[in-house]
Parts: C-alpha cells; sequence; structure tokens
C-alpha cells in the first residue's frame, strides 16, 4: 500500500517540485519569485537564462544547498522544509551534480574522484572497480585512471565530474554549464553523453546558455527571467 | 582478491594532509603533554615521599624532657625509658646519649658546648610496632606522672600536617592536570575548525556526493587522532626521559649537603611505576582527548553549515 502511494506521489510531483517558490538572499530582493515546476522521471530539458537570471541558485535549490525563503519544494515525495537533516544525504544521494567549476579534489586520482560517491556509502574497492574503470572508458578517460586533476583539460575535467555525478546511478542529473569550459566538437560529444544518459533512465537538468547546445535537441526548456520561470514543451 | 586489487596503491585520505598544520598542532600537543606528565610525576614524587615520611613518623615516638634546677634528668631518662618500654607495642627505648644530642645541635649552635651550661632537653626515642601501636594515652599519663618535666610527642600532628600537604598537592596537581587538558582541548577546537575551514571545499564535495556527517566526522577524526597521538608520545616521551635523568643526577649528587637535604624530603628522586603508568594514560587521555573533540567539533560545524543554508544570506 504504501509503495503504491508513493509511486502515485511521484507520478503526481515528478521527481522534483516546486510550487511557489521564492529565494532572496538577505533583504535583496527576490532572486526567484513564485517560480512553480515539476521535473518528470526520465525527462530531459535545459534551464537557460541571461547570466545573473538565478540559474545557479535554482539548481542550489533543487540539490538542497540552499533553502527557499518561501514557497515548497517537494522532492522525490518529501517536503524539504520539514525534512530532517539526517535524511539530506539520503536524498543526495539520489541525485547526481556536476558543477561548473568541477569541484575535483586536486589531491585524488581521476579514480579515486570519480569513485568518491561509493567510497562515501562505505562500499569495497573490490566492488567497483571495474564500474568506475567501465565508466571512465565511456567517458573517454580509461587511459588516465591514475592522473590527477591539474594535469587535466577543462573538457576532461568537465568529463571526470560527469562521471563522479553518474557512478551511482543516479535518478536524476543536474550540470551547471556542462560545456562552458569546453570546444564545441567536445561540448556535442558531452551533450550525446547526457542524451545516452537519460535514455537509459535518468532524468537530466542541463543549466545553460548556449544556444547552440539547446537547438541541437528537442527538449523542454525552462528559461528564467527577473527571477520568474517560464516552462516551455 | 585479484592481482590488480594487490599491485593498487592505497586510497588517498580524503581530507589532503598537507591541509592541516599538522606539525605545529603535534609540537602544541606534544608541550601539553609533556607539562600533564610533569605534573602527574611531580603529583606521584610527592604522594610517595608524603607515604614515606608518615611511614617513618607514625615509627616512632619521642619523650622529652626538659632540665631543671636540681633535677636529675639522666635518671629521669632512664625512669621513662623503662616505663615506655614495658608497653606492649614498644619494640625498643632508648635514650639519645650526651655526645649524639651535643651532635644534633651542632649544625645550630657550634661545636664545644658544655650541656651542663644550656637548658637543652634531653630524649628518649620511641619504636612503635606499626601494626599494633601502644596505648599513647596511657603510656603519656604514666610518664608525665613519674616525671613532671617530660612531654610524650607520638608525632600525630606531624603526620596529619603532612598528609593534608600531600593532598593538597596532588589536588593542586589535578587542578593543573585539568587545565592543561582544557587547554589541549581548546587547541584542537582552533585546530580542527581552521582545518575544516582549510577543507572547505572537500566538505562541500563530501556533502553534495551524499557523505553523513558522521563520515565527513571520522575523517578528520583519524587525521586528529594521529597528531594527537604522535604528540603526546613525543610529550610523554620527553618527560620519561626528564624523571630518568633527574633519577641519575641525583643519585650520582646525594653525597653533597644540598641534596642530603632534598632527599630528605624527595627520596632519590627515582620514579615510581604509578608515575610511569600516569605517563601511558595522560598518552592515552590526550589521544582519546583530541578524537572526540575533533568528532565534536566538525559536527558542530557541519551542523553551522546546514543553519547557514537556512538563511542564504550567511
Amino acid at each position: 500500500m504504501l509503495a503504491q502511494a508513493q509511486k502515485a506521489i511521484r507520478e503526481r510531483c515528478g521527481l522534483i517540485r516546486f510550487d511557489n517558490v521564492g529565494l532572496r538572499y538577505g533583504l535583496e530582493p527576490e532572486v526567484l519569485s513564485d517560480v512553480s515546476f515539476h521535473i518528470p522521471a526520465q525527462s530531459f530539458q535545459f534551464l537557460t537564462g541571461p547570466s545573473g537570471a538565478g540559474k545557479t541558485s535554482l539548481l542550489r535549490l533543487l540539490f538542497m544547498s540552499l533553502r527557499p525563503t518561501r514557497g515548497q519544494i517537494t522532492l522525490f515525495g518529501k517536503d524539504v522544509l520539514s525534512l530532517d537533516r539526517r535524511e539530506m544525504p539520503m536524498l543526495r544521494r539520489r541525485i547526481g551534480v556536476v558543477f561548473q567549476d568541477f569541484r575535483l579534489l586536486s589531491h585524488m586520482t581521476i579514480f579515486e574522484n570519480v569513485a568518491l560517491p561509493l567510497r562515501v556509502r562505505g562500499k569495497e574497492v573490490a566492488s567497483y572497480r571495474r564500474d568506475v574503470s567501465e565508466l571512465l572508458d565511456w567517458v573517454g578517460l580509461g587511459d588516465k585512471l591514475n592522473a590527477l586533476p591539474p594535469v587535466l583539460s577543462g573538457g576532461e575535467k568537465q568529463r571526470v565530474a560527469i562521471a563522479r555525478a553518474l557512478i551511482d546511478q543516479p535518478e536524476i542529473l543536474l550540470a551547471d554549464e556542462p560545456t562552458g569550459n569546453v570546444d564545441p566538437p567536445m561540448a556535442r560529444r558531452l551533450l550525446r553523453l547526457f542524451i545516452e544518459l537519460n535514455r537509459s533512465g535518468t532524468a537530466v537538468v542541463i543549466a545553460t546558455h548556449d544556444l547552440g547546445l539547446m537547438e541541437q535537441v528537442d527538449a523542454r526548456r525552462m528559461i528564467l527571467s527577473n527571477g520568474h520561470l517560464d516552462v516551455f514543451g | 582478491m585479484s592481482d590488480q586489487d594487490h599491485r593498487s596503491p592505497p586510497a588517498s585520505p580524503i581530507v589532503p594532509p598537507g591541509n592541516i598544520a599538522g606539525q605545529a598542532m603535534a609540537l602544541v600537543v606534544a608541550i601539553m603533554s609533556f607539562l600533564a606528565c610533569l605534573t602527574v610525576g611531580g603529583v606521584s614524587l610527592v604522594g610517595q615521599s608524603a607515604a614515606t615520611w608518615q611511614s617513618q613518623i607514625s615509627r616512632e615516638a619521642t619523650v622529652q624532657i626538659r632540665p631543671a634546677r636540681d633535677f636529675d634528668i639522666e635518671t629521669a631518662l632512664a625512669e621513662a625509658q623503662a616505663i615506655a618500654a614495658d608497653y606492649e607495642g614498644v619494640r625498643s627505648a632508648r635514650i639519645i646519649g650526651r655526645e649524639e644530642t651535643l651532635g644534633l645541635l651542632e649544625p645550630w649552635l657550634g661545636s664545644g658546648l658544655g650541656l651542663d651550661e644550656l637548658p637543652v632537653p634531653r630524649l628518649v626515642v620511641i619504636t612503635i610496632d606499626e601494626t599494633a601501636p601502644p596505648d599513647f594515652a596511657a603510656m603519656r599519663a604514666a610518664i608525665t606522672e613519674a616525671v613532671p618535666n617530660a612531654t610524650l610527642d607520638d608525632h600525630r600532628a606531624w603526620v596529619g600536617r603532612l598528609v593534608a600537604m600531600a593532598r593538597t598537592t596532588t589536588l593542586a596537581g589535578l587542578a593543573v592536570l585539568a587545565l592543561v587538558m582544557a587547554a589541549l582541548v581548546m587547541t584542537v577546537v582552533f585546530a580542527t575548525r581552521g582545518a575544516l575551514a582549510g577543507n572547505h571545499e572537500v566538505i562541500e564535495v563530501l556533502h553534495f556526493v551524499g557523505a553523513r556527517a558522521g563520515f565527513i566526522a571520522r575523517q578528520f577524526e583519524r587525521r586528529f587522532l594521529v597528531i594527537g597521538l604522535q604528540g603526546a608520545a613525543a610529550g610523554g616521551a620527553a618527560a620519561v626521559a626528564v624523571f630518568l635523568v633527574t633519577g641519575f643526577w641525583a643519585s650520582r649528587n646525594l653525597t653533597s649537603a644540598e641534596n642530603e637535604q632534598l632527599s630528605a624530603f624527595f627520596g632519590d628522586f627515582s620514579m615510581g611505576a604509578i608515575a610511569y603508568v600516569g605517563v601511558a594514560l595522560v598518552v592515552v587521555l590526550v589521544g582519546a582527548l583530541t578524537m572526540v573533540t575533533t568528532r565534536v567539533t566538525v559536527l558542530r560545524v557541519l551542523y553551522e553549515i546546514d543553519e547557514k543554508r537556512a538563511d542564504p544570506s550567511l
């Protein structure tokens, strides 16, 4: 019964649901105002808008790095505002995040960076060695398992960050300007990677202001402007 | 396990070692531990010496007979000796002879004294069976009845004072120990907060890949436990070295007059086993304290990070 009820809520709300969400920093005007949308399971969408429109703030709300000033956010059927802080890690494990600045740990090898989500879940190296190697092969970095992030190019770092976000098969992937640091051929390659990932069942949200990238895929568009969100598609 | 597993290097620590001023902290912990171990050693030395004094003093009692005009002090001494020797619990009663009395007074009054010219009291030293001491009240009454100029001193006042002094010293030592430990806790708190600030990016990454607060705390806990144990072991080893060197030096220099006085107070300066056990306990305690303090601090800082999340302006 409980499982059926949870399934019904998820089908109605999607993986993530925002209802009239507002966000302000201190006494400043609202960065986000009355933002309402939902992200269905296995969907693909771009989040776009001019610089400073609030894309990064919205992404931070999505992975619980910020709390909204008002409104309601439902993540996997749970109200984020009334969530116990001890429950947050379990929800975060269901979300993969790719940051614009990668956030790779420079003292750890590429292999260790990608395996980090599994390591914090208490898994043994032997249990995930093959998976991590295969994923790094898939993103074209199979020959750099033991390299350290500082010696990689921007595109390579981006792919490591993507691999880290995907290693534990999240239900949703959030990517902040994933093609911002790479040349067009690499951007197309990364986009193909996201599409392939989406076909395998993961919902994808890509925050970008790269119109060329968005034109390559027929996907939902969430456009932020002056703190308001419009959803097309 | 596959061959590849055998070849693979150990996993890098999640908290990079270079981000923590580990050597400086280990040095501070070493100094604190050294002071704590010296305090433990000092308390143990005083306690040991006080026990020795107490035992030596309670093994003896003294009859003091004051001279008076037309009073035969030698007869009185013999009488007091005989009365004391008759009591059960008295092993022996010995009159301090004239020559020995002069010897006792020589450091203060010089040589060549005539005892008859000065009103110097004379003593009968009574050696007591510590396990079954005599009835001092009855003995005192009997002696003063036979020799009105006599007083019996069973050294209880001295023993009482020594016990009080030893207890006070022990309490003072424990207070110093508590202060040193409190300073250590504060040092670890500041160092941990500094380390967390220096590792903010690591914590943030761990946060968004779904690490629990306990997991993050453990990463810092391990690092600081190693630093704490290294520092504590170094401080403890330095304190043990001081104990050994002091003991060796004292044993070589006990012949001088100053050192004889020192040894009368503190024995031969050799630390008992309890001092070494105390040093080991301090090392373990400092390690445990460092670990617990780190854990509490990290959890507190993570809680603060989560609280800040509630107000994005912070």
